[in-house]
């Protein structure tokens, strides 16, 4: 009598170890479904490189090396049409999503375009100071503080690039193969890309270039 | 095990049940939600630019924590307009990765210019001696 209560409980345990620990009920795991954590967590690992570039410059900033500071170089209306063009990029994508929710594919992919024409705005800004900036002598190699602005902004526009890259890739594919769940899985991950570059983007303005020229 | 197995009653009707789910939380906003976060944003940035290109407070340390201040609140409103960040998303594990960031970050920064500021203010004297010995 005891032997076999003994054994049954030996038993139950058993059964609950293993489905405890190897899970035999298989559930499907649809195409996908953890593709947005996945995604959200590389933005958390990109987001530990830009604090690092931040800690560099923070560290290097006042390291002019008897070079040109950034009350030298900056200019800072540059600066503000360059953060209105990326926020007004961030509210054009915010009308791509929901053009695609609403499934219409033609104002989804026009409202994609709005917004890579104001990231390449943004772009080209930067470039066009960064050119200015090594014309006038002030290149990465100058200074610390160069060497730390250049790694830092150059990140940041280097993301900007690839995004655009990215987003021309998701204009064609919504184009050729319409408004699919994995598309518009695809488009959500771009969404939160470009909005954490707008975010690291304020982190960028306030500490480099506001509070440089104070 | 619980869990698993309400998961399976409720994912057996509608395959494609958990992936719909997952994206109606992954991000989407209304266009109230989009508009508003964007004029949010354009205040709390006008106003920084404001402040420094006019100089309004004549104190630049006070200055420069009040755009910090503007900066913060700009990445929050960020990230609830347009991230769409909230507690429910995925289970919570969007947020417990954020705050593991946040606390990683907090970490590497302060310490980073913490340690460095000693550095650079305990080598000072030496390079100053070191010139005046050239």
């Amino acid at each position: 009598m005891t032997a076999t209560t003994i054994n049954q409980t030996h038993d139950l345990s058993q059964a609950q170890l293993q489905a405890a620990f190897y899970d035999l009920d298989e559930h499907d795991h649809p195409e996908g479904g953890s593709t947005m954590l996945g995604f959200w967590m590389y933005l958390m690992s990109d987001c530990l490189i830009f604090a690092m570039l931040f800690a560099a410059y923070g560290v290097l900033g006042g390291s002019l090396a008897a070079g040109p500071g950034p009350k030298d170089l900056f200019e800072l209306p540059l600066v503000a049409l360059n953060t209105a063009m990326l926020l007004f990029s961030s509210i054009t994508y915010g009308f791509a999503m929901l053009a695609m929710e609403k499934g219409s594919k033609g104002a989804t992919q026009i409202w994609l375009l709005v917004t890579a024409v104001f990231g390449i705005a943004f772009l080209s800004i930067e470039l066009y100071e960064f050119y200015h900036l090594i014309h006038e002598g002030a290149t990465p190699m100058r200074s610390g503080f160069l060497t730390a602005f250049f790694s830092l902004v150059g990140t940041h526009g280097l993301h900007v690039t690839f995004g655009l890259v990215w987003l021309f890739t998701l204009v064609v594919q919504v184009g050729r193969k319409g408004l699919i769940p994995a598309n518009k899985r695809r488009l959500m991950c771009l969404s939160l890309f470009w909005h954490f570059l707008d975010v690291i983007w304020i982190g960028v303005f306030t500490f480099v270039y506001l509070m440089g020229m104070l | 095990m619980a869990h698993a197995d309400t998961h399976n009653a409720a994912a057996h009707p509608h395959p494609d049940a958990h992936a719909e789910d997952t994206m109606e939380h992954g991000g989407h906003g209304s266009l109230r939600e989009y508009v508003v976060g964007f004029l949010l944003s354009v205040v709390l940035t006008a106003i920084p630019f404001w402040l420094v290109m006019s100089g309004a407070i004549p104190d630049p340390r006070t200055t420069a924590l009040v755009i910090m201040a503007f900066a913060i609140v700009q990445i929050v409103v960020h990230m609830i307009y347009f991230l769409h960040m909230n507690t429910k998303s995925e289970n919570g594990w969007t947020v417990m990765a954020l705050i593991f960031t946040i606390v990683i970050v907090v970490i590497a920064l302060s310490g980073s210019l913490w340690v460095m500021y000693h550095l650079n203010h305990n080598m000072m004297p030496m390079s100053h001696e070191m010139s005046s010995m050239g």
